[in-house]
């Protein structure tokens, strides 16, 4: 009888998560009357969510890679680059505070600094003599979207990479240096390696992460620049695709796209977890 | 030289980080041409509209932490003393909400429960409130269960399950006087986080049409100028509150740790 106990945390990811997604999941395999069909999915291999895919691969990647080197140059620098213990404490609690400010007012931080009208856009202006309009830069589109994710992108990748680089042994750097190996040797056949599969698992939470970021995105671009999650949005608000089922099939691969993300996250993870002991 | 590298990548890091900040809290105090003002909080706080969705999701947010600490404290603490072979399978089931995007789930919930259907919780107010709210729950579980989980971690949960229950307690009387108390720290950490995720969630308020604070900051960001700004630093300091107090429980707790060992 002890399974009793788990019964109220069983109904309620029952009825609030699994139901919920095998509605979408199965509604991606059926005709409006109920039939199976592989229509839907075919429905998805048209330009316009084809593309809206592709923008939205395209600025996870980036902002995920972009993510991972520069949380990890930081994480590195704090941890080994000699700077005072004093600035720890304060970059992880900033970390902690920035990896949960996304949303709508991250984007409105952004508009207000690289936008038309923005800080950084008036000073270069003003000061240097830069155009950033002139220049084709524009915060509604793929590179002011993926800036503009990387700010909850790297304090993320501090805040996971941190215990790695942690746990990296003062022994190993040593071992390697008696065999006589230099600095970046000692990253590039040691350090590297070992912190290879953090890292890209590490990527492959942040790709979910920006994935599936909505409210950023709407607040920042309205419905200018098709990705996803903002296709999605509008399909659930009012059918723009004029079908259900399509809907369906565009969350059905979303969940595929997160799913596999994070199935590469997990494996990874308990492969880096071997060298963490 | 290895120094200076690393100093100047922290500079570089930190510049990106707030600038963005920066930008945001100047564009808030410029509402009144030519000098900085509190012009455009002062217009915030004296909207209706703001207080309505501010105390909408304020009350939100503690509700999602009671049912959250309703829910996740007694299973969390279940499987800890009877099912420890389960403990993988439930925090890989708690792990799910960050893998499937939170619009696809809203999107389960209207579609599932929808006027035409068995349980048509769209359909009245309360209904979608009660939605809404285990939305959130659903949420905040990875953060509310890891916490939770991790301090059961420190205490010797069947000791004490039995000391309590030799001395004739029932099960509510270990949840609530036992074990509860004993993690205290860590559902408040957890606590502090869901404050901070539902008061700036948008996506599932949005699609359930409900008056919270984050479709309101999206709105007044479509038609107003500064405000938008105004309200961005607001939310932006709650959130830093909410972590400060988690650093600030944390700390308190290793003190008294320390204290009586």
């Amino acid at each position: 009888m002890t399974w009793i106990g788990l019964l109220p945390f069983a109904a309620f990811i029952v009825l609030f998560l699994i139901a919920p997604t095998m509605k979408i999941v199965v509604g991606a395999f059926q005709t409006p009357q109920g039939d199976f069909t592989l229509n839907n999915l075919r429905g998805l291999f048209t330009d316009s969510i084809l593309s809206s895919y592709w923008i939205s691969i395209k600025i996870s990647v980036a902002s995920s890679a972009l993510g991972c080197l520069v949380g990890f140059l930081m994480a590195a620098a704090m941890i080994l680059g000699g700077v005072p213990k004093g600035v720890r404490s304060p970059l992880m609690t900033f970390s902690g505070v920035a990896s949960n400010f996304a949303g709508v007012p991250l984007a409105f931080a952004f508009l207000a600094t690289l936008g038309p009208l923005g800080l950084v856009t008036l000073i270069l202006k003003t000061h240097f003599g830069i155009n950033l309009r002139a220049m084709g830069f524009n915060i509604l589109s793929f590179w002011g979207l993926t800036i503009t994710y990387l700010f909850f992108q790297i304090p993320l990748m501090i805040l996971i990479i941190t215990p790695a680089i942690d746990g990296l042994k003062r022994e190993w750097r040593e071992a390697a240096s008696v065999l006589g190996a230099t600095g970046p040797q000692y990253w590039r056949m040691v350090a590297l390696p070992i912190l290879f599969p953090s890292i890209l698992g590490t990527f492959a939470l942040l790709f979910a992460n920006a994935f599936g970021a909505v409210a950023t995105a709407i607040a920042l671009t309205g419905s200018s620049l098709n990705i996803v999650p903002i296709m999605l949005f509008a399909q659930i608000r009012g059918d723009v695709l004029g079908d259900p089922h399509l809907g369906y099939a565009m969350a059905f691969g979303m969940i595929l796209v997160t799913a596999v993300a994070n199935v590469l996250y997990i494996w990874l993870r308990i492969r880096a977890e071997r060298w963490l002991k | 030289m290895k120094r200076a590298a690393a100093w100047s990548i922290l500079l570089l890091g930190g510049i990106y980080f707030i600038l963005p900040l920066a930008g945001m809290v100047e564009f808030s105090l410029s509402m009144k041409r030519g000098v900085y003002s509190l012009e455009a909080y002062r217009v915030v706080l004296a909207d209706p509209q703001f207080r309505q969705t501010f105390t909408y999701s304020v009350v939100m947010s503690l509700l999602t932490i009671l049912f959250g600490v309703l829910l996740v404290v007694p299973t969390a603490f279940w499987v800890r003393l009877k099912m420890p072979w389960a403990r993988p399978y439930v925090e890989f089931l708690t792990l799910m909400p960050l893998v499937i995007p939170a619009i696809v789930t809203v999107f389960g919930y209207i579609r599932l429960y929808n006027t035409s259907s068995w349980l048509p919780l769209t359909g009245t107010l309360m209904g979608s409130n009660f939605l809404l709210l285990m939305g959130y729950a659903m949420l905040s579980l990875p953060y509310m269960y890891r916490a939770v989980d991790t301090g059961l971690r420190t205490i010797d949960v069947a000791t004490l399950t039995e000391a309590a229950q030799s001395l004739g307690a029932g099960w509510t009387t270990i949840l609530a006087r036992i074990i509860l108390p004993n993690v205290l720290v860590a559902v408040l950490s957890g606590a502090f986080v869901t404050f901070a995720i539902v008061m700036g969630e948008f996506t599932m308020a949005a699609l359930l049409n409900r008056p919270a604070f984050g479709p309101y900051l999206q709105l007044m960001g479509a038609n107003k100028a500064y405000e938008p700004f105004a309200l961005s630093t607001i939310a932006f300091a709650i959130t830093w509150a909410c972590m400060g107090l988690i650093q600030l429980v944390t700390r308190f707790s290793k003190h008294t740790k320390a204290a009586q060992g």
